[in-house]
């Protein structure tokens, strides 16, 4: 065992609480995402369905959290007919 | 008014069973009427670490199904006369329970005692959710352990989701119990300390109990330890956590190493309230 290892081993506590800082912030915002989201998209798509018919895979909302920017996309696909009618 | 408290922690194994027992008793002891429900049904345990493993005749689930009257299962405790066993069934399984058969026993409990501690079983099964479903007050039992503080932290979000209390809005009251906590090796960095842990959950504190060997003794004797060994650290971390729980201001004691020049040199450590 080298001096150093001597002063420094079984410092494993900091790794635990590190990695469950990382992992936790995780999955709650995963644990959210799932209601979040599936409102958002359910409610968009019924604001569009009143001016015109549009598929429910036509409406892709993700959200990403991050520990410092987090982003809501929202990424709705025209139909065809409707955009020739524009 | 009585109080419910689901004493829970998603992992197994982390001392969920002896801590609803040592508290129990600790707030039967400070004169309160208390029952003890264990509701891991198919797995029952805590008949065996009160000492009541032969007086159990009727169960939660002969209760809930309607065979059996509620103070025909209620097993009051010989030592303590305000405390009482509500025992799950060992031959059925969870699906037994139904949440208008837990609610109608809860009831039935508010209207006799003034503590209904709940024993969850470990998981995030049906029978998880129905122990904690009708409480007002959680203790999450956790060790300093990666695995426990995860589970904890999942059981933490199903509190504030699945429990009646969050659905009609109301605030459902969490507190930590970090158990098997080995301030030794806390201070040489081996185990998490209370602090990382508080800082993760981020729920109050409601007290913190140092692995013991009297601990394992109780149980071996089917006697909680807070009446087997009171003066012992284990059972005095039990009875503040339940002093704190009937409202009571009190600083939490964080367990320290004690050890004296001849330990130190040689490396042997003691663990002290």
């Amino acid at each position: 065992m080298s001096l150093f290892s001597f002063f420094t081993r079984n410092r494993s506590a900091p790794v635990a609480r590190d990695r469950l800082q990382v992992l936790l912030a995780h999955e709650r915002a995963l644990d959210g995402r799932g209601d979040l989201v599936a409102l958002l998209q359910q409610e968009i798509l019924a604001v569009i369905a009143r001016h015109f018919p549009i598929d429910q895979e036509k409406v892709v909302v993700k959200l990403d959290r991050g520990q410092r920017v987090s982003t809501l996309e929202i990424d709705i696909e025209m139909p065809d007919e409707v955009s020739a009618r524009t | 008014m009585s109080k419910v408290v689901v004493v829970t922690s998603g992992k197994g194994g982390v001392g969920k069973t002896t801590s609803s027992a040592s508290i129990g008793a600790a707030l039967a002891k400070a004169g309160q009427n208390v029952v003890v429900v264990d509701f891991d049904v198919g797995l029952r345990n805590l008949d065996l670490v009160m000492g009541a493993e032969r007086r159990v005749v009727f169960d939660l689930v002969n209760v809930v199904q309607g065979d059996a009257k509620l103070p025909q299962a209620l097993i009051r405790d010989k030592r303590l006369e305000t405390l009482h066993l509500l025992p799950a069934s060992q031959t059925r399984d969870k699906d037994a329970l139904t949440e208008e058969g837990v609610e109608r026993v809860i009831e039935g409990l508010r209207e006799r005692f003034d503590w209904i501690v709940c024993d969850s079983p470990a998981g995030i099964e049906k029978g998880a959710t129905l122990a904690m479903r009708f409480a007002d007050v959680a203790v999450v039992v956790t060790n300093p352990e990666v695995s426990s503080v995860r589970d904890s932290d999942r059981i933490i979000g199903m509190l504030d989701s699945k429990t009646r209390r969050a659905e009609q809005g109301e605030k459902i009251e969490k507190q930590l119990l970090l158990t098997r906590y080995d301030p030794a090796r806390a201070a040489r960095g081996e185990m998490m300390k209370v602090d990382d842990v508080l800082e993760i959950l981020a729920i109050p504190l409601l007290g913190v109990v140092a692995e013991s060997p009297d601990v394992l003794t109780a149980s071996n004797l089917g006697c909680p330890v807070t009446l087997h060994d009171p003066a012992s650290p284990a059972a005095k971390a039990y009875t503040d956590a339940a002093r704190r729980l009937m409202g009571e201001a009190l600083a939490v004691r964080v367990p320290t190493e004690k050890r004296g020049f001849m330990e130190r040199l040689f490396g042997r450590k003691a663990a002290a309230a």
